[in-house]
This record gives structure tokens, sequence and C-alpha cells, in this order.
């Protein structure tokens, strides 16, 4: 193995149609109009020395180093930003030109320190290899006169330095953060000779506005801004293409090795969701797989009231089948059931689902997507056919309006967040749906034309607001909708949203945003452009959540902006692999490909392959299993990789119905909360020690490869198997691709998916079957997956959860950049340096009311419970509004958190709490209980003497 | 909401019922039985026929109407 080298062609490529040919250094070559002269020779394999370019980013001609002579032409113009012309003659390699390089290395080099031998790039530096490339081999102006070589270090980011003294001003880190990531963190400070990289007004690059995504660091040739890894480790020599493990963006990442040790992760230029861009969590957040807390060793216990013991995984297999055994023998065979995690692979998830269909012999499976996006599935499915987006993210590039309705891309899925950006800041219209004042509504170089800052809890009303507009002021698309959708249906649904009651001006009594905002709005979405909506878990999450997932489908319906590049309705899925989750059959009342299991025909072909029968009824849903073990019919829970304890809401149901069960098994990397009230402790292995295909949110199937040894022993299929042989039911599979096999076999949608193929291609987006053997990038091309597409009647229905004298202030939900969900694994790496602890974002006008000052311990109590946290005062909510995250176990947002949820598919309302706040001066004493009951619970015995 | 089982799947229903509501009196009740028979697990459905069968205190009439037509569940 070698590492993985990509090929720089030094400026981006061109997107022209009409093709431009010339001859460089005696070869012709044909490319696109608009492509730089450095690029086309690059295609020739003719590589013009380079510094100030890249090919992510526009070109600059700073550097002076890319020169050629074009015949005919006078002087010698710097490839990189000189396009090609039909006919020219370009040579890049002359004597003059030899000089004029050596001469700018000298210079560059001449302020450089010379420590080449124990730089932490050496080997790594474009420095140099130019140096090298150019011949250069003494530098006649010795160090002597003033230079930069003294300057000092920034290590205050705790991934990379910031080492000013081997900077060489190319810019390339400040146009990085511009163009790809789009934060505009860096500028050149001061002028000529004085000019430096400074993070905002010069700060300490941790308290710039830098996000931390690497950018930067990839674009710098030199080693002024490298990887503390590297200076840690070394450089490495081998290389595996994988996908990170964090969201459901699905970036593809070379995992950078030394021998078994991973020195860092570097974004994949062919990635086709990221394109070569990452996150500060993909990027740098790794660091949990090898943290001291990770379990390695399976255990058991008879009683969560004493302490685990370490056993073999024969031992603890055996019992984990005794006891699922023992349960269904004394309460039924639907006594048991298990979860499947959307952070494991789909052929891990497929495993579990497997598993408990065919050997505990029900339906009873479910997944944290329960929690997320399953309004999403439902919605969709209904209205279009498909319980997927649309599009791909490349579709983004050719949209003119973007609807962001109940999403932060800039946090939630930073990576789509920026390409986002690039292409508003290109000119693309921005609206924005969203009780708080997101990063994307107001931010360098973007404004958004609309934000509409509705109540928590009334996106049905102000989306069928959207739709009256369109269809009373005449501009739904009636072409679109009379091929392609049900024009009955249409009719009653036009009808339905024209009525007076669904006007802007009616609504805003429930949701307080202007109508004249609306219908302002409502009109740049139907008549910009291309229309497209992109949504996430401020939708999903409420009473409500399927019934605006169909009034968003609606709204794109009636506008005709489904089916083509640009437009669409995409929702921005949370965890890696929840498409996939979803997809592999995680719902209790699906098999695999959203078949319902009271369909015989689809029953028999996994009965035949199987060799089991399956139940024909639908099993318990997450919110349903604790309900049941609570009243004494559900007695044994298998988890993977889910820790339903700290995600779900309402923690003391959970926890009542957590302490029920007769056996909890866990399978995670860490002992997490649910862990607590568990007996049976399987260590779970990380994203980077197996193999398997994560689903991302444009249904792109991408392979993660395993790059060392699973640290517990198995890869987490693997440990499926055993439980399923123990309980007799054989699996003997060897490797995941044999299941994706089987997934291939039984799966419409996924005929055409094998590991050879996504070697080969990199990554397809199903359906992948005979009719689209390369996948489907954008959906419902030419009419919808279900026939006509469905328009569906949305009737606002306030929600339950309502405020009063008790409770007057409406509590909603969310999550950072730096932190991932419930933080198991992001709390363990250094990205705590920007995100401590959880707190309540509070309005100054209620903050005042009440006697709290920025930073003052509050209480918040909701009907199901109460807390404490730190409060920050903040103009981002409303008055009336407050905010939190639920990154920290210590906070237990969802003690708050209600169980009311929504109405078709039990997803959590998280988004709306009616709640009060108080001060306070330290936890509650909930909050003090747990601790002690964790503390206890995670007691380990020591081994006993040989 | 309420804690007890058979409570809470009285709001539930009452739940789907209302989003249906918009439809038709005949098609909502249809819709509402379809789906608590596709997504209701068996233990929810018997619960929620016993409640019926002892008058069905809280449910809405489209509700009440949808599970009275609500297929009996099989047993494991
Ligand atoms: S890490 Fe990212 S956000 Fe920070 S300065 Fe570099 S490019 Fe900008
Ligand atoms: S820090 Fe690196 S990328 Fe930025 S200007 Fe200096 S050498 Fe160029
Ligand atoms: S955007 Fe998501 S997938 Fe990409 S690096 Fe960040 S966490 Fe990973
Ligand atoms: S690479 Fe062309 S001017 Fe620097």
């Amino acid at each position: 193995m070698s590492l993985v080298h990509e090929i720089d062609y030094g400026t981006p490529a061109s997107k022209s149609e009409k093709l431009v040919s010339l001859t460089i250094d005696g070869m012709s070559v044909t490319v696109p109009e608009g492509t730089s002269i450095m690029r086309a020779a690059m295609e020739l394999g003719n590589q013009i020395p380079k510094l100030c370019a890249t090919d992510m980013l526009e070109s600059f001609g700073s550097c002076r180093l890319c020169l050629i002579e074009i015949e005919g032409r006078n002087g010698t113009p710097a490839s990189c930003t000189t396009p090609v012309a039909e006919g020219i003659v370009v040579k890049t390699q002359t004597e003059r030109l030899k000089q004029i390089r050596k001469g700018v290395m000298e210079l560059y080099i001449s302020d450089h320190p010379l420590d080449c031998l124990t730089c932490s790039a050496n080997g790594d530096c474009e420095l140099q290899d130019m140096a090298g490339v150019v011949g250069l081999r003494d530098v006649r102006y010795g160090y002597e006169g003033e230079n930069h070589t003294k300057l000092g270090k920034d290590e205050s980011n705790p991934y990379f330095t910031y080492e000013q003294s081997k900077c060489i001003v190319c810019n390339r880190c400040v146009r990085a953060c511009e163009e790809v990531q789009g934060t505009f963190a860096l500028t050149i400070s001061g002028r000529g000779f004085g000019s430096r990289v400074s993070p905002g007004m010069d700060e300490p690059f941790l308290t710039s506005e830098c996000v931390s995504c690497g950018a930067c660091v990839q674009a710098c040739p030199t080693a002024t801004l490298n990887e503390k890894a590297m200076y840690d480790i070394g450089t490495p020599e081998h290389s595996v293409v994988t996908t990170c493990a964090y969201c459901g963006v699905g970036c593809t990442f070379k995992a950078e090795m030394r021998g078994d040790e991973l020195v860092r992760m570097v974004p994949y230029k062919d990635g086709k969701a990221n394109r070569g861009h990452s996150c500060v969590k993909g990027r740098f957040a790794y660091g949990y797989a090898a943290h001291q807390d990770r379990i390695l060793k399976p255990m058991i216990r008879s009683s969560i009231h004493e302490p685990w013991k370490e056993v073999t995984y024969e031992e603890a297999i055996a019992y984990a089948a005794s006891e699922f055994k023992r349960i269904q023998e004394k309460y039924g065979k639907r006594a048991v059931g298990g979860i499947t995690s959307s952070r494991c692979t789909n052929e891990e998830t497929y495993l579990v689902q497997k598993l408990i269909r065919g050997g505990f012999g029900n339906n009873n499976v479910d997944t944290c997507a329960r929690v997320c996006h399953s309004p999403t599935g439902y919605g969709l499915s209904q209205t279009y056919g498909t319980s997927a987006g649309t599009q791909d993210f490349d579709s983004v590039e050719e949209t003119d309006v973007v609807l962001i309705i109940g999403a932060n891309p800039t946090d939630g899925h930073p990576v789509f967040g920026s390409r986002l950006k690039k292409r508003l800041r290109e000119g693309a219209k921005l609206i924005v749906v969203d009780p708080r004042r997101t990063d994307i509504v107001r931010s360098p170089h973007i404004e958004a034309s609309y934000h509409l800052p509705l109540k928590p809890g009334t996106n049905v009303a102000i989306v069928t607001a959207l739709a009256h507009v369109v269809v009373t002021e005449g501009l739904v698309n009636e072409q679109f909708v009379r091929e392609r959708c049900d024009w009955d249906e249409f009719q009653d649904w036009a009808a339905f949203v024209a009525d007076e009651r669904h006007s802007p001006e009616a609504v805003e009594k429930y949701t307080g945003v202007d109508p004249a905002l609306v219908r302002g709005a409502a009109r740049l979405y139907a008549t910009g452009g291309n229309g497209s909506i992109y949504y996430g878990l401020g939708v999903t999450e409420h009473s409500q959540g399927s019934t605006t997932v169909m009034a968003i489908a609606n709204l794109a319906m009636a506008t005709g902006n489904v089916g083509r590049n640009g437009v669409g309705v995409n929702p921005l899925r949370g965890q890696n692999n929840v498409q996939g989750s979803c997809d592999m059959g995680s719902f209790p009342h699906e098999l695999p490909g959203y078949r319902h299991v009271s369909d015989d025909a689809t029953r028999s072909t996994f009965e035949a392959l199987w060799g089991v029968p399956l139940d024909d009824e639908p099993g318990l849903r997450i919110p349903n299993m604790f309900d049941a073990a609570v009243d004494g019919t559900f007695k044994g829970l298998y988890v993977q990789g889910e820790d339903i304890l700290q995600s779900d809401p309402d923690t003391k149901h959970v926890s009542a119905g957590l302490a029920g069960l007769e056996c909890l098994i866990v399978q995670d990397l860490f002992l997490n909360e649910t862990a607590n009230y568990a007996h049976i402790f399987l260590p779970g292995c990380s994203f980077l020690e197996k193999d398997g295909t994560f689903t991302n949110a444009e249904r792109r199937i991408q392979r993660i490869r395993k790059v060392m040894a699973p640290k517990n022993g198995y890869a987490d299929w693997e440990v499926t198997q055993l439980l399923a042989n123990a309980l007799g039911f054989p699996m003997t599979y060897t490797h995941p691709s044999q299941i994706m096999d089987e997934i291939a076999a039984l799966t419409p949608t996924f005929t055409g998916v094998n590991y050879a193929k996504l070697d080969e291609l990199g990554s397809v987006q199903w359906p992948c079957n005979d009719e689209a053997p390369e996948g489907t990038p954008i959906m419902h091309i030419g009419g919808f997956v279900r026939g006509k597409g469905k328009f569906v009647l949305t009737e606002y229905v306030p929600t339950d959860e309502k405020t009063g004298p008790r409770f007057p202030l409406l509590l909603t939900t969310g999550r950072i950049l730096s932190q991932y969900n419930v933080g198991a694994q992001t709390r363990r790496t250094a990205n705590v340096a920007w995100h401590p602890e959880d707190v309540l974002e509070i309005h100054a006008h209620d903050a005042e009311n009440r006697g709290i000052r920025d930073g003052d311990f509050v209480k918040l109590d909701s009907r199901a419970g109460s807390t404490s946290l730190k409060a920050v005062i903040s103009d981002r909510v409303a008055p009336g509004v407050v905010y939190t995250t639920f990154h920290h176990p210590v906070t237990q947002a969802n003690v708050v958190t209600t169980d009311y949820s929504d109405w078709a598919t039990n997803c959590p309302e998280y988004k709306v709490t009616a709640v009060q706040v108080s001060p306070s001066n330290g936890p509650t004493q909930w909050q003090e209980d747990y601790e002690n009951l964790s503390r206890t619970s995670r007691r380990i015995a020591a081994e006993a003497a040989e | 909401m309420s804690h007890s089982t058979a409570e809470k799947l009285v709001y539930m229903a009452n739940q789907i019922a209302t989003a249906f509501s918009a439809q038709k009196h005949a098609e909502a009740v249809e819709a509402t039985r379809i789906h608590i028979q596709k997504f209701w697990d068996p233990r929810m459905r018997s619960k929620i026929a016993e409640h019926i069968a002892h008058g069905g205190e809280g449910l809405s009439p489209i509700a009440k109407e949808a599970l009275e037509g609500l297929q009996a569940a099989k047993a494991a």
C-alpha cells in the first residue's frame, strides 16, 4: 500500500461545453474553453512549477513561478491565470523561464527557515518540492537581511499550528477560507514585506471566527499551517479512502496512516458529496476511537446495582442468548426486540434487523431515525413514492432560490453548508424559515432575502400559507401539475389552501410572522427560477412533523420544482447512516426497501432466503417499546450503537422503561448512559476498524474501509452474527460484501449494488438496478416513483404542548458545529475546546424579567422534569423562546422534553416544550441522583487474582 | 399527557384522526383505520380494542369509527 496521491491541476475545471485545442511543449491537447494553460498542461501530465495555485481555488497569480511563453505573444504570462486559446503554441520550459523561476525561488528561500530536515512537513512541502523542481542549488542573498524567520507560533487551535516564520504569503489559506469554507476568518494584514496571514483581528485561531474546518491547512503549501499530528507522529506512508462517520453529508476522506496509527484525515477531492472539503468533526475529531474510556472487553452482570464483570465473548454471548430465550419462553415471542444504529454500517443494520425478524421471530426493530427523520420517510413516500430526498448535493450549484426550513446547515451539515454558501455568493436567493436567526441568515457576503422567524410548532401553518399565496396569486405551474400529479387531488388541495383561513394574514396569530414577508417569500420561491427546499429536524421533530413534510412536498409540486437539477425536496439527515438504516429495514412495519411486513409476496422472498417464517404483524416503535416495558409486556432489548437514554425525550419515562427490562444488551464504544441500565455490554468497533457502507442524505452508498484491526477484537456485524448463531439462527458471513450481496438480492432498489461496483465508481446513489446501473442522482425525472404525485391536505393542528402561566416560554433544541448529537464521540476529543457545556440561550427581555444575568446558572422546568445549566443572553432567539443543545449528559436536556410526538410516526416533539426558567444555584435533585446512579452503575469489578 | 397506556393510545388515535380530518368523513375514517392497522403492534391494537369494548371513552368520532373497523391482531 502507498499514499493515494491526487493530481493537483492547479486551477478548477471549466464547466464549458465548447472545446479548444492548443499545443503545449509540442504536444496537442483539447480542453474546455476557460481552462487555464496550467491545467491544460497538467492534463498532458506536464506539471508547471507553481506555489500560489491549487485546483480547489480560483487562480490568483501572485507567486510568478508558473510563467510560460506563448509563441507570437510578448512577455511571460502566468499559466494559472491565462486561459487557453485556439491554436496557441505554449512553451513551459525555456532558458529564460528557468532563470526567472530560479530567481523567484531564491527570494522565497532566502526568507524561509532552512530547517527542512526537522520540519513537520518534510517530504510534504510544495516549497521544498519547487526548490528541487526549478533546480535551486544555492541562495545568493544570505540571511543577514531583514526576514521573518524568527516569528512565533500560534498553537491555540487544538488540531493545527500556525508557524508564521514559514509563511510565503501565497494567500491560499485566505482564499480557501473564503471560497471553499465561506467563513472569511483570515486576512492578510500589513503591506509589502510586513504582510502576514492573520485570523480575525490579529487574534489567536481558537478565539477567532475560524471554525477549524481545515481547508486552509489543506491549501497551505508549506508547514505554516500544519496538523499537530504531523509533529507528533511524522508524515504518513500509506492511505486508504473511506467515509466520515459523523453526519449525513458523508464526506470522503483519505485516512493517512503510519503503520496502524492514523496520522490525519484528508478530505478527498473525488468525494462526490464533499468535493475535497471537510468540517472540524470529520477532519480532526477522530481521537475518540483511541480514547481511554473505550471498553474493549465484553462485560455482564445480573443486576444493574452490581458492578460489571469482564468476561470472554463466548460467555457474554451465551448469557445473552440464554436470557433472551428465557424471556421469550416466559413472556412470549414478542417480549423482546432490538434497536439498530444510524451510526453503524448498512450491513450491520441489516444484520440486526435480520436477527430480530428471523432470530427473535418478531418485528420489534426500530432505529434512532425514529427520533429524527421518520416523518421524512412517511411524508415523502405518501406524496412522491420514495422515502428519501430527491437530489444530489451537486444540484445546489444549479439552484436559484433556496428555501431552508428548520435546518441549520452551517452547524449541522457544515460541508453542505459551505457548498450552499458558495452558491449564495454567486447570486442565488435565500429564504429561511426558522425561529432562530441562524448563521446562514446573515453571514459574510450572505444575506437572506427573507427570514420568517416563526413561533416553534407552527411550520404547517406557515408552509400552507406559502401554498395559499402560490395558489391564490396564480403562481401554480399548471403544466407540471397536469402532467405529473393527480389533477383531482390537486384541485381539492388548491381549494383547501386557497381558503382564507390559510392566508398569511389569518395565520399570523399562530406564527407571529409578518404576512408581507410570507407573501414575498412565496413569490420569490415560485417565480425566482429553480427553487429548492432543504429542511432538517426543525421540520420533523414536531407533533405535525409528517404533515409539514407533506406540505413541503405539495409546495414543490405546485411550483413544478421537482424532477430536475437545481430544485427538489432535500431532507438534511442527521447521522451518517440515517438514510441507510431506514433503507435496510430498521422500521418495525417495513422490510428492507420499505415494504410492509404484511405483504405476503415480499415476506416470502425473505423467508425463502433466510429459511424461517416471518411475523406479518408490525412491531413496536421505540416509544411504544418503553410504554410496553413499563406495562410489563416487553422485557428484553438489544441496542446497537445508540444511546436512547440520552437521546430520547422524557428521560424519566425512558429510564422507567429501561429499568423494567430483565435483559438489556448494549453494544457500544463506551459505557454510554443507556448502559447504566444494561446487563450485558458488548464492545463496539469504530468506523476505522471495519469494512462496510454508509448511505448519506443524497441516497449515496459509500464504502468505509478498515484501516486498523478492531481494538475490541470484532467488527460490530461479527458480534451480531455470534449472537444470532447462539440463538440458533445461523449466520456464516465472512465479509460484509456478502451481506451487501444478500441485500441486493432481496431489495429491488439495490439490485445493482456490490462492492466491486462501489470500488470502481467510488459511490452510487440508489435506486441502482437494471434500469439505472450507475445509480440515480436525481429522482422523479419525467414522473413520480408512485405514478402521479399526490397532493395531501395539511390542516394546521396546534401542538398540545402549550405555554401558560406556569410554563410561559417555549424551549427549542438544536446542535452546534463542533459537537455531534449526544456527544459520546466529540466530547472525547479536543472539540470540547469550542463547546465545553450546553447552555441556554435566552432573550435579554426574558432574562431581565427573571433577574438572570449572562453566565448565571438557571433552572429549566417543564411538565416532564427539570434540569439546570448556564444561561447565555442572546438576540438570536425571539422573546418568549429559549434554546439549548443536548450534547452533554450532565445537562440532560431531555429530562425536560415531553413525550408528545408526531401523529404518524411517533417522532418526538423535541422542538417545542413549554418551560419556565428561574435563577438557580446548582444542579437539580434529578441531576444529582442521576450522577450517583451513573457512578455506581459504571463500576467494573477488579479482575480476580490469577 | 397521561402515562397510562390506554389513555396514551386514545391520545394517539385521536391525533391520527385529527390529521386526516380535513378529508371527507368516510375517507378520514378509512385513512385512520389503515394507518393504525399498518403501524400499531398487536398488543397496542388489542388494548385499544378492549377500550372500545368498554365504550371507547375519550375517542373522537373519526377515531372511534375507524377503530371499530380494525382487524383483530394475530397471535405471535
Ligand atoms: S480552519 Fe477553516 S475556518 Fe478556520 S481559518 Fe482555516 S479555512 Fe478558515
Ligand atoms: S499560511 Fe500557508 S497558505 Fe497561507 S499564505 Fe502562508 S504559506 Fe500561503
Ligand atoms: S460535514 Fe459531516 S460528513 Fe463531512 S466531515 Fe463534517 S461531520 Fe463528516
Ligand atoms: S502559480 Fe501561477 S502565479 Fe502562482
